[in-house]
């Protein structure tokens, strides 16, 4: 065991070497930044042995590692925010070719108006592209969540987004266990390309498919659209298993369990189930704590995976409860938060679901505390012995009256 | 399925941690004095650290804050911290504009470079004051940077010296780790001369 003060930029750099990635393509972009220029170091240091390919764009970052997934590689990009957004049209393509590219998602929110500081509006928004997202709590498990991404984009055909809140996450340091390289190798199995290009067998990657399965130039009926659509669809559920049992296979190799597709703190007997992704669960431990202190038996339930969604694992685990209220760091404008809307959907008309209340928190940036969090819970269950069963969400530290 | 982490009986994060907030001008290096005091306590036996830059863009000169949280367990608080049981003003200009000493807690300590003695700072009533030059520590170990003294590990001789949450051995450890082997020797001796000019 080596513990090194890491930042989650640094931890998920780390991974990318282990997992020893043959091309990065990347653009910079604030708090994405520094994970590219740590492995551009240990590549002019040699101790990465990757191609790394300057590109002017997101874009084209993407689309570098599109390419060179598509002969076999394995890649390795990361941007944040406006960045992601820039990358639109080839997240999409990523998906619906089926590659394995493994992306860190550094979340900042979009702009206008411009902020580089955190939220999760950018992966949020892209949460219907087919990628696998998964959203890490603290340092140590952006570097094991980006580990398990390549298991899983391998096994599936599918890429994977691991999700890490800019600066709270990103630019904080704490303690990492860094793995040894042959551990890694013993988990992460070196990749084998897939022989895409052979003179001998040519073959026509990436052509226009059509709305019914139709033969190719040899007579045999291929797929259309819908039933590639379908089958990508599966492949997303199929993610419900293999995340799970990378996760198994992980800590069987490494000692350390996070949870799979969701974790739990306090859970047990909890009635009011704080519900969240990424490092505000972490906070929402200590407002339960506080919560309990005074009698009120709360618990947290974090959200690991958010593509594919863990509708099954969510209605067992809030069966029975009096109160889900979720915290969402994005929104889907003129609706409500992402997270809060998939809970109520999971929970409909499941028996014993409790009412869920959403809370919108930290959108660029603003602070989060522990003890306002529990304010939120508290005036949550308020309203909830008040009889209210439907509300809108809550702004958590909105300040609009401050403006003179 | 959910898993259960940590201890149901775990305590409150605020039991036994320690809150400290930096205040330097960027340029500085006062986030890479809180990353190495992260370092440092943890060869020292806090099971928790953590530290991070006041976040958003920096510009040199400009006023700039980092956050150090040290504890016996994993640290759970990523917000900013806003009642500092420490605080460390790498600029003393920066006590009449930074609002350094705000939310400084009772009893709390202000360790300010400066040569300066503690009771010609001027503090929050039932603050414990301590002063170092630690400007001149750096200069005397020869860390001049574009004019200036590099007062980011010396200032960390002082902050051992003040509240005796790291030694100087650990300091030592994580400053070779940060840096090359000659820089360090530089670096840790500013380090032990402002910890040796440390009063209050």
């Amino acid at each position: 065991m080596s513990i090194s003060i890491l930042t989650g930029n640094d931890a998920a750099a780390h991974a990318a070497r282990l997992a020893r990635v043959q091309v990065v393509a990347a653009y910079p972009i604030t708090p994405q930044s520094p994970v590219v220029e740590m492995l551009s170091k240990w590549s002019d240091q040699g101790d990465l042995q990757a191609e790394l390919v300057r590109v002017e764009s997101e874009h084209s970052a993407l689309t570098v590692c599109i390419a060179a997934a598509t002969v076999g590689a394995r890649v390795f990009t990361a941007t944040s925010a406006n960045g992601l957004a820039y990358m639109n049209e080839q997240i999409w393509w990523a998906a619906g070719a089926r590659l394995p590219v493994v992306m860190c998602c550094v979340n900042r929110a979009l702009a206008a108006p411009w902020n580089v500081l955190n939220d999760q509006q950018d992966s949020m928004s892209v949460r219907d592209a087919g990628w696998v997202q998964l959203y890490c709590r603290d340092n140590q498990e952006v570097l094991d969540t980006t580990l398990q991404a390549w298991r899983i984009a391998e096994e599936l055909g599918l890429p994977v987004m691991v999700c890490y809140d800019g600066f709270l996450l990103s630019h904080t340091v704490m303690p990492v266990d860094v793995p040894e390289a042959s551990a890694v190798d013993a988990f992460l199995p070196r990749h084998e390309p897939i022989p895409v290009i052979d003179l001998a067998r040519p073959r026509n990657v990436g052509p226009v498919t059509f709305a019914d399965p139709r033969a190719n130039a040899d007579g045999v009926i291929c797929h259309g659209y819908m039933e590639l659509r379908a089958l990508h669809q599966e492949a997303l559920t199929r993610a419900l298993q293999v995340i799970p049992r990378v996760e198994r296979s992980f800590a069987a190799l490494f000692g350390r369990s996070r949870g799979a597709l969701t974790w739990g703190h306090l859970l047990d007997d909890a009635e009011v189930v704080l519900v969240a992704a990424g490092s505000i669960g972490v906070e929402l431990t200590v407002a339960a704590e506080a919560l309990r202190a005074e009698g009120v038996k709360a618990g947290v339930l974090g959200i690991r995976a958010y593509r594919p969604f863990p509708a099954e694992a969510l209605r067992q685990a809030l069966q029975g409860r009096r109160l889900a209220l979720v915290f969402d760091k994005a929104m889907s404008y003129g609706h409500e938060g992402p997270i809060c809307s998939d809970v109520r959907s999971a929970l409909f008309g499941a028996p014993g679901a409790p009412p869920v209340f959403g809370a919108v928190a930290g959108l660029g940036g603003r602070d989060a505390a522990a003890r306002e969090l529990a304010e939120v819970a508290r005036r949550a269950l308020a309203d909830l012995d008040r009889g209210v069963r439907q509300r809108p969400a809550e702004w958590v530290n909105l300040q609009l009256e401050e403006r003179a | 399925m959910a898993e259960q982490s940590g201890n149901p009986t775990a305590p409150g994060a605020r039991r036994d941690m320690h809150e400290i907030r930096w205040h330097g001008r960027g340029g500085q290096g006062a986030v890479t004095a809180a990353k190495i005091l992260a370092e440092a306590a943890f060869h020292g036996g806090f099971k928790g650290v953590a530290s991070s830059p006041s976040f958003g863009s920096e510009r040199r000169g400009a006023p700039v804050t980092a956050s150090t949280r040290l504890s016996s367990e994993p640290i759970r608080l990523h917000a900013q911290v806003t009642e500092p049981d420490i605080v460390v003003v790498l600029d003393e200009t920066l006590l009449a504009v930074g609002n350094a000493t705000a939310g400084l807690k009772p009893g709390g300590t202000l360790l300010v470079n400066t040569a300066r003695p503690p009771s010609a700072v001027p503090a929050p009533a039932g603050a414990r004051v301590v002063t170092a030059d630690v400007s001149a520590a750096a200069t005397e170990a020869g860390l001049i940077v574009a004019g200036s003294p590099m007062v980011n590990t010396a200032i960390l001789g002082a902050f051992a010296a003040a509240t005796g949450l790291v030694d100087l051995d650990h300091l030592r450890a994580a400053i070779e780790g940060s840096f090359s082997p000659a820089a360090a020797e530089k670096n840790f001796r500013a380090a032990q001369i402002a910890h040796a000019a440390t009063r209050g």
